[in-house]
């Protein structure tokens, strides 16, 4: 990625509204306790302040602008503090992924022989299991976190990055500059490091915005079916849970959570499509 | 052309193999026992070790495999640990019960998403825009809360619909079209939850597809030689852009499943994926293992009868011209 690039991606308006939001979420969960009440588990006077709809305040004078759930909890706090669990395994997950793809698309590039076979083979045996009942398998093994989730999510994410890795350094390993540093008696692994993976990391950046998106909303999705994150930390999809069972006397606790959810995977691809375009402008979707 | 299916359909058995051999020895490194469970705390340890020599469980991990393998082979699946029917009949109602939710709604989202992607690659700028955004929300909209949504909406503010389950509980003494249409009104919600995400998806694909085949020399020669637009459009452009969206057709199985598994989490609809979680969390050893087999074959059959259609559509592939 050029500083070009980056300049072409902020210009689309996509990828400018994309990076805004996903900006002012990372900002708001950074400092979620100066923008939010403090604590996201606190329970005042749990019957008197349960249940109070968006825009009112309680008795102790605490104003709520998202409303307060069955326990008399600030949904906004609590929004703002499961932004940090939400976006924290989203991005650390993909990280995970990006790291376990690289390594097995570099090497399987690398080692053509059967050592490189064995790992495409392992690549697409891993891509074709059924991602979510692997999950619930892995999800069910040990005591749920978000530890748990950060792992379960980046080993079952990595195959697409190797892929896309394997057949960016395979292409690239025949360009004229590589040769050059190859006959100028550059040693294979330098050029593996410096020459090649850079440029072969470019697609990658694209797959991590779309796959943060993913992981998030997987990462909601175990903690909503009670596998990932557990109450009382908040996280956007034990917050969708628990907002579950008071659909009918106070339906903004399940909302708000779901809503930041799809404002936050939208920026996602948003940005992804921008930087698709940004690197490859010839593939454009006007 | 034959040799590459029968390739294809030898891999595709393999891969079954592996996920049923990784989830079995997966479950086994679970902790938590589905005997402790069914005994509950009250059973002495003389008691949970006798029952677990009675469902065999006290044996080598690899003999307990062999034992399985060969008896699932046979078509005896065993009995569910946690409520004792057998493994088969549980699963001969979940099956269509999935399949019935899958594949009507893989027919509305394509059907609704080809021709949303369609008005979309020939629209002015302005309402290709306003259709991005609604399929990129669409798509970005997880299932199980738009299901919740739906459900306040249609349950609980309009009372229109049913929210849970797959039938009344006076299902049973309804007849003909009242029974069809009790069963409809609890498909509504679910169906719709699960199609309208696979609309976003599809019509963003179905889109992009048609773009890059309106790029190709050959639409420009059939514009030039004088063909009506929509001819172009109808036996040249949408044509070839079937190629593609009938493999992302199959590659999306997994995908619609794994929507299914939460979809069906949240209507209560008694589908596989439904019974996998539960089974998933009782730790009922037999229950997962064939409803993990089962998702995986319909996985790797999906995708086989993609590429058939793949084959069907384009004779480069059915006259085995380039090497896919």
């Amino acid at each position: 990625m050029t500083r070009e690039h980056w300049g072409r991606v902020v210009r689309d308006r996509r990828g400018a509204l994309g990076s805004g939001v996903l900006l002012v979420a990372v900002l708001t969960a950074l400092a979620a306790p100066l923008v939010s009440g403090g604590d996201p588990a606190a329970q005042r006077d749990v019957v008197a302040a349960r249940f109070l709809s968006p825009l009112t305040t309680d008795g102790h004078g605490v104003f709520h602008p998202l409303g307060t759930d069955r326990f008399g909890r600030d949904v906004w706090t609590r929004l703002a503090y499961g932004a940090r669990i939400s976006l924290g395994v989203g991005g650390l997950a993909v990280l995970l992924s990006i790291l376990v793809g690289v390594a097995v698309g570099a090497a399987a590039a690398y080692w053509r022989g059967p050592v490189g076979a064995v790992l495409l083979a392992l690549t697409d045996f891993a891509l074709a299991l059924p991602r979510v009942v692997l999950l619930l398998l892995l999800g069910a093994l040990w005591r749920p976190s978000a530890l748990l989730v950060i792992v379960v999510l980046g080993l079952t994410g990595w195959m697409s990055v190797a892929r896309l890795v394997h057949g960016e350094v395979r292409s690239l390993a025949a360009r004229p500059f590589v040769e050059a540093a190859l006959a100028l008696g550059v040693p294979p692994n330098r050029v593996l490091r410096r020459h090649i993976l850079p440029n072969a990391l470019t697609p990658v950046i694209v797959s991590a915005a779309l796959g943060i998106g993913n992981a998030i909303m997987l990462e909601a999705g175990l903690s909503f079916l009670g596998l990932g994150v557990q109450p009382p930390t908040p996280s956007w999809g034990n917050m969708i849970a628990s907002g579950r069972d008071t659909l009918v006397n106070a339906p903004w606790v399940a909302t708000a959570p779901g809503i930041a959810l799809v404002v936050v995977v939208v920026a996602c691809t948003l940005l992804g499509d921008a930087l698709q375009d940004a690197i490859d402008p010839t593939k454009r979707m006007p | 052309m034959l040799a590459a299916l029968a390739r294809r359909a030898v891999t595709g058995l393999a891969l079954v193999a592996g996920v049923v051999t990784l989830t079995f020895f997966l479950l086994q490194l679970a902790p938590g026992d589905p005997v402790e469970r069914l005994l509950g705390p009250a059973a002495t340890p003389e008691q949970v070790l006798a029952q677990r020599r009675a469902f065999g469980l006290d044996r080598p991990l690899t003999a307990q495999y062999v034992a399985w393998l060969g008896r699932f082979a046979r078509g005896d699946w065993g009995r569910s640990i946690t409520t004792g029917r057998p493994v088969l009949g549980l699963l001969a109602e979940a099956v269509p019960a999935t399949v019935e939710l899958v594949g009507l709604s893989l027919v509305v989202s394509y059907l609704v998403g080809i021709l949303v992607g369609a008005i979309q690659a020939t629209a002015r700028p302005r309402l290709d825009t306003a259709l991005s955004v609604t399929t990129v929300t669409l798509f970005a909209l997880p299932g199980y809360w738009l299901g919740l949504m739906l459900v306040m909406v249609f349950t609980y503010w309009a009372r229109w619909l049913p929210a849970f389950g797959a039938a009344g509980l006076d299902a049973d003494l309804l007849t003909g079209w009242g029974r069809l249409v009790d069963r409809l009104r609890h498909l509504a919600l679910p169906l719709t939850t699960l199609s309208l995400i696979g609309i976003g998806g599809a019509a963003r694909f179905v889109r992009g597809a048609m773009r890059d085949v309106r790029a190709q020399p050959f639409v420009t020669a059939a514009q030039a030689k004088g063909l009506a637009p929509p001819r172009v459009l109808r036996r040249h452009v949408l044509r070839n852009s079937l190629i593609p969206i009938v493999t992302l057709l199959g590659l999306s199985l997994p995908a619609l499943f794994s929507g299914a598994v939460f979809v069906e989490a949240v209507f209560t609809w008694p589908g596989v994926g439904r019974k996998l979680v539960e089974a998933v969390r009782a730790r009922d050893y037999p229950v997962v293992m064939a409803a993990t087999t089962i998702s995986a074959t319909l996985v790797v059959a999906g995708n086989l009868l993609a590429d058939l259609a793949v084959a069907w559509l384009d004779p480069r592939i059915r006259h085995g011209e380039g090497d896919r």
